[in-house]
C-alpha cells in the first residue's frame, strides 16, 4: 500500500455550543495535494483543529479516520504519532525550550524507546533542513517561536514538517505574512515532501502559493461546508473573480440575510 | 506574641566549643555576645508566612568528627554527579557534616594569594581578614534571633578571598554534605573580592534526613570591592526533615557586580532571604532564584536589592513551580534609596501551579525614594497553558513529556545561569525528581 488515507465524513464541529462545521466530507490520500480556500470565518481553521484534536473544538457528528483507524478516539499526541501533522496558523511560543531540543524530543516521541535518534545524525539532518529552508543556524538554539517574526514562525513550522515527516499534513495559512523569497523557500520545502507516501491539505487565501505548489484538488469552503471542488483552475478563477459567483451559482445566502429571511 | 522556649545552649558550652577550635578572642566574644542577645531578639518575620510553630531553635549541635576524603573516587555516586568529570576539579572544598573533608586550590591561585579554605582554618590563619568582614556590614549578629543563634553556634563554612586584580577563570566549588542525619548545620560562607578581582563560586547543600528532624541556619556574606565581580551559584537540596533559614547578603562597591543564581530545592520548610546592597555608584546585581515546592512544604523566598549608589542596576527574577499541597511565597523587593539617581530596578516573579492544592504567591515590590530612575515589575501565578500543551502534543509528545518541557522551559532563565555545567545538570535532575 502506498500512502495513508485521511477520510472525513459528515463532520460537524461546535465551539462553545456554536456549530461551525456543518457536515464536511473530504478525503486526502498519500501522494495528493489538496487546497482549501474560502472566505474568512467559514471554518477552515476549525476543520484543521478538529482533525488535530484541539481541546476547544467539539465534534458533534461525523467521523475522521486515518487508514481506517478512528482519529476521534485518539489523544492529540496519538494523532501525531499516527502520522498527522498540523502547521498552525498561530503557533505557540514555548519559552525556555530550544527549537532543537524540542525537535529532538518530537522525533524521539515517534521512535521506540531505546531507538532514539543518534545526536550526530539529528544535528546533521537538522543542519541540512535549516540550509534547505534558508534558516539561520541560530534558530535551532533559540527558544521555540519565542520572539520569532511571523515569517520565521512559518518557516519553523515547515522545518518541523520536514523533520517529522508525517504521512498527512495540514498547513493552515502557511503563506500568510511571508515575503516573496520566504514564500518560495517555504514552497520549496513543501514540494520536497511530495511523494506517494505524503498527502497534504493546504489552507490558503491566495493563488500565489498555488503558483509554487500545484494542488491536485481545490475545495471551496463556505458556511462550514465544502461547497465546491475542482482542479487547479478553480483556484485561479477564485483569485480573479472572488467568491460571489459561487454563491450565486449555488444559491448560498449570506448568513445574516438568511437569518433575516428565516 | 508567642512565647519562645529558652534556648537549649549555655555560655559554658559555647566557650568550650570555641576553645576546642582554638578560636581567637574576637570570635569567642562574638559567640558569647550573640548567645546573650539571642534570647531577647525577635524571630525573622517573613512576609505572608507564619513560622511561629517551626522549630529553628531546638536541635543537636554537638557532633563527631567525620572522616576526611583522600580521593574523590571514595565519594558516593550521588555526590560525584555534582562534579564535572571532564574538568579537573582543582578548586574544590567538601565539608562532610562539620568536618573539612577535602580541600584543593590550583597552585597558581595559591601563588597569587587566593584563599579558599574552611572557615575555622580561615579564622585561625587569617584572623584579621576574617574579623574585618565576619558579621559586620552584611549580616548583623542582632538582625534577628536566628542570625544571633548562627553567630553563637556557627559550626561550618568556607572562606573565599580574592586579592586585588586577580581574575579567577575556573569556578570554586563547595559541597556541604550533611551525611549525618541529626546534627544541625550552622554554616557560614564568606566571600571577599578585592578591587578589580573576579570570582565564580558555586555551592551545594545536600542532606538525607527524610524523617529525622534537624535545622540548617545558613549565612552567606559577599563583599565585592570597587570594580570586582562575583558570580554566586547555589543548589540547596536539604531533605524533608531539615527546617532551613538561609540568609545570603552581598555588598557591592563602585563599579562592582554581584550576580546570584540560586536553585532552592529543599524538601523541608524554608525561609530564604537574599539581600544585596548596591552601595557604590554604577554597581549592579542580578538576583535569580528558582524553586520547586512539593508535598506539604512551606517556603518563603525574599529577594531584595537596595540601591544606594548612582546609576546602579538591579534585576530580580524568581521562578517557582508548585505541586502537591506546597505553599510558596515569593517576595521580590527593589528599593532605590534617596540619592540613587539614574538607577534602574526591575523585579519579575512567576509561579506555575501544577496542582489544585498547591498555593503560590508572587509579590514584586518597588520602593523608590528618588525621582530620576527607571523601574519595572511583572508577576504572574498561573497554570500550564493548554494551548502550549496542544501545540507540543500535536508534534507527538506525550502529555507528561510536553509538560516536562514547559516546566523546564519555565525555569530555564534561572537554571541556565548556574555557573558550573555539572551543577546545572544536577539541578535539572533535582527539578525532574521533584516534579515527577
Ligand atoms: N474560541 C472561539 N469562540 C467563539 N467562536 C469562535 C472561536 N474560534 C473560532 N470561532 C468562530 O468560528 C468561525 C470559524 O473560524 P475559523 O477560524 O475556522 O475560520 P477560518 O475559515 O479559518 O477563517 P480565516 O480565513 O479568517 O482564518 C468564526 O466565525 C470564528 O469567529
Ligand atoms: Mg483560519
Amino acid at each position: 500500500m502506498s500512502g495513508s488515507v485521511l477520510e472525513i465524513k459528515n463532520l460537524h464541529v461546535s465551539i462553545e455550543d456554536k456549530e461551525i462545521l456543518k457536515g464536511v466530507d473530504l478525503t486526502v490520500k498519500g501522494g495528493e495535494f489538496h487546497a482549501i480556500m474560502g472566505p474568512n470565518g467559514t471554518g477552515k481553521s476549525t476543520l484543521a483543529s478538529a482533525i488535530m484534536g484541539h481541546p476547544k473544538y467539539e465534534v458533534t457528528e461525523g467521523t475522521i479516520t486515518l487508514d481506517g483507524e478512528d482519529v476521534l478516539e485518539m489523544e492529540v499526541d496519538e494523532r501525531a504519532r499516527a502520522g498527522l501533522f498540523l502547521a498552525m496558523q498561530y503557533p505557540s511560543e514555548i519559552s525556555g525550550v530550544t527549537t532543537s531540543d524540542f525537535l529532538r524530543s518530537a522525533i524521539n516521541a515517534k521512535r521506540e524507546e531505546g531507538d532514539e535518534i543518534p545526536l550526530m545524525k539529528f544535528i546533521k539532518e537538522l543542519d541540512k533542513d535549516l540550509d534547505y529552508l534558508d534558516i539561520d543556524q541560530n534558530m535551532a538554539t533559540r527558544y521555540l517561536n519565542e520572539g520569532f517574526s511571523g515569517g520565521e514562525k512559518k518557516r519553523n513550522e515547515i522545518l518541523q514538517l520536514m523533520q517529522l515527516k508525517p504521512d498527512i499534513a495540514i498547513l493552515d495559512e502557511i503563506d500568510s505574512g511571508l515575503d516573496i523569497d520566504a514564500l518560495k523557500v517555504v514552497s520549496k520545502g513543501i514540494n520536497k515532501m511530495r511523494s506517494d507516501n505524503f498527502g497534504c491539505l493546504i489552507i490558503t487565501h491566495y493563488q500565489r502559493l498555488l503558483n509554487y505548489i500545484t494542488p491536485d484538488f481545490v475545495h471551496v469552503m463556505m458556511q462550514g461546508r465544502v461547497v465546491k471542488s475542482g482542479g487547479p483552475e478553480l483556484a485561479k478563477r477564485l483569485e480573479a473573480e472572488g467568491y460571489e459567483w459561487i454563491k450565486e451559482e449555488l444559491g448560498i445566502e449570506d448568513e445574516e440575510t438568511a437569518e433575516q429571511n428565516a | 506574641m508567642t512565647v519562645e522556649t529558652k534556648l537549649p545552649f549555655n555560655q559554658e558550652y559555647i566557650q568550650a566549643f570555641s576553645k576546642d577550635r582554638n578560636e581567637p578572642g574576637w570570635m569567642a566574644t562574638i559567640r558569647s555576645k550573640a548567645l546573650e542577645m539571642a534570647d531577647s531578639l525577635d524571630m525573622p518575620k517573613p512576609d505572608k508566612t507564619k513560622i511561629s510553630n517551626w522549630n529553628f531553635t531546638d536541635f543537636q549541635h554537638s557532633y563527631k568528627e567525620a572522616a576526611t576524603i583522600a580521593s574523590l573516587d571514595e565519594l558516593p555516586e550521588e555526590l560525584k554527579a555534582y562534579f564535572d568529570k571532564d574538568a579537573s576539579m582543582e578548586n574544590l572544598y567538601i565539608q562532610r557534616n562539620q568536618t573539612a573533608a577535602y580541600n584543593s586550590l590550583a597552585q597558581d591561585l595559591q601563588d597569587k594569594g587566593v584563599i579558599f579554605t574552611d572557615i575555622f582554618t580561615a579564622i585561625n590563619e587569617h584572623s584579621e581578614l576574617v574579623e574585618k568582614y565576619y558579621m559586620n556590614d552584611a549580616v548583623a549578629v542582632d538582625q534577628n534571633r536566628l542570625t544571633a543563634l548562627h553567630a553563637a553556634l556557627m559550626n561550618g563554612g568556607v572562606f573565599v578571598y580574592v586579592p586585588k586584580n586577580v581574575q579567577i577563570e575556573d569556578p570554586l566549588q563547595a559541597i556541604f554534605w550533611q551525611e549525618d542525619t541529626d546534627s544541625a548545620l550552622l554554616n557560614h560562607v564568606l566571600v571577599v573580592a578585592e578591587e578589580g578581582s573576579s570570582v565564580t563560586y558555586v555551592e551545594n547543600y545536600i542532606s538525607h534526613n527524610d524523617t529525622e528532624e534537624t535545622v540548617a541556619n545558613l549565612v552567606t556574606e559577599v563583599f565585592a570591592h570597587d570594580n570586582a565581580q562575583v558570580a554566586y551559584g547555589a543548589v540547596d537540596n536539604f531533605a524533608a526533615g531539615t527546617t532551613t533559614y538561609v540568609n545570603r547578603r552581598g555588598v557591592a562597591q563602585r563599579d562592582a557586580q554581584i550576580n546570584w543564581a540560586l536553585g532552592q530545592m529543599n524538601d523541608g520548610n524554608t525561609i530564604s532571604e537574599n539581600i544585596t546592597y548596591l552601595l557604590g555608584d554604577n554597581s549592579n546585581s542580578e538576583a535569580k532564584a528558582v524553586s520547586v515546592g512539593r508535598g506539604k512544604q512551606t517556603q518563603n523566598f525574599t529577594s531584595s536589592i537596595r540601591q544606594f549608589g548612582k546609576q546602579t542596576d538591579a534585576y530580580i527574577l524568581q521562578r517557582g513551580v508548585m505541586k502537591g499541597a506546597a505553599t510558596t511565597i515569593f517576595n521580590a523587593i527593589g528599593k532605590i534609596e534617596h540619592g540613587g539617581t539614574k538607577s534602574n530596578s526591575e523585579q519579575e516573579s512567576r509561579v506555575l501551579m501544577l496542582s489544585e492544592k498547591s498555593r503560590g504567591d508572587a509579590n514584586p515590590i518597588l520602593l523608590i525614594d528618588e525621582d530620576d530612575v527607571t523601574a519595572g515589575h511583572a508577576a504572574s501565578v498561573g497554570r500550564v497553558d493548554p494551548l502550549q500543551m496542544y501545540y507540543l502534543m500535536s508534534r507527538g509528545l506525550e502529555q507528561e513529556e510536553a509538560e516536562r518541557l514547559v516546566i523546564h522551559g519555565f525555569l530555564a532563565p534561572v537554571v541556565s545561569q548556574i555557573p558550573i555545567e555539572s551543577v546545572r545538570k544536577q539541578l535539572t535532575q533535582v527539578i525532574e525528581r521533584k516534579v515527577y
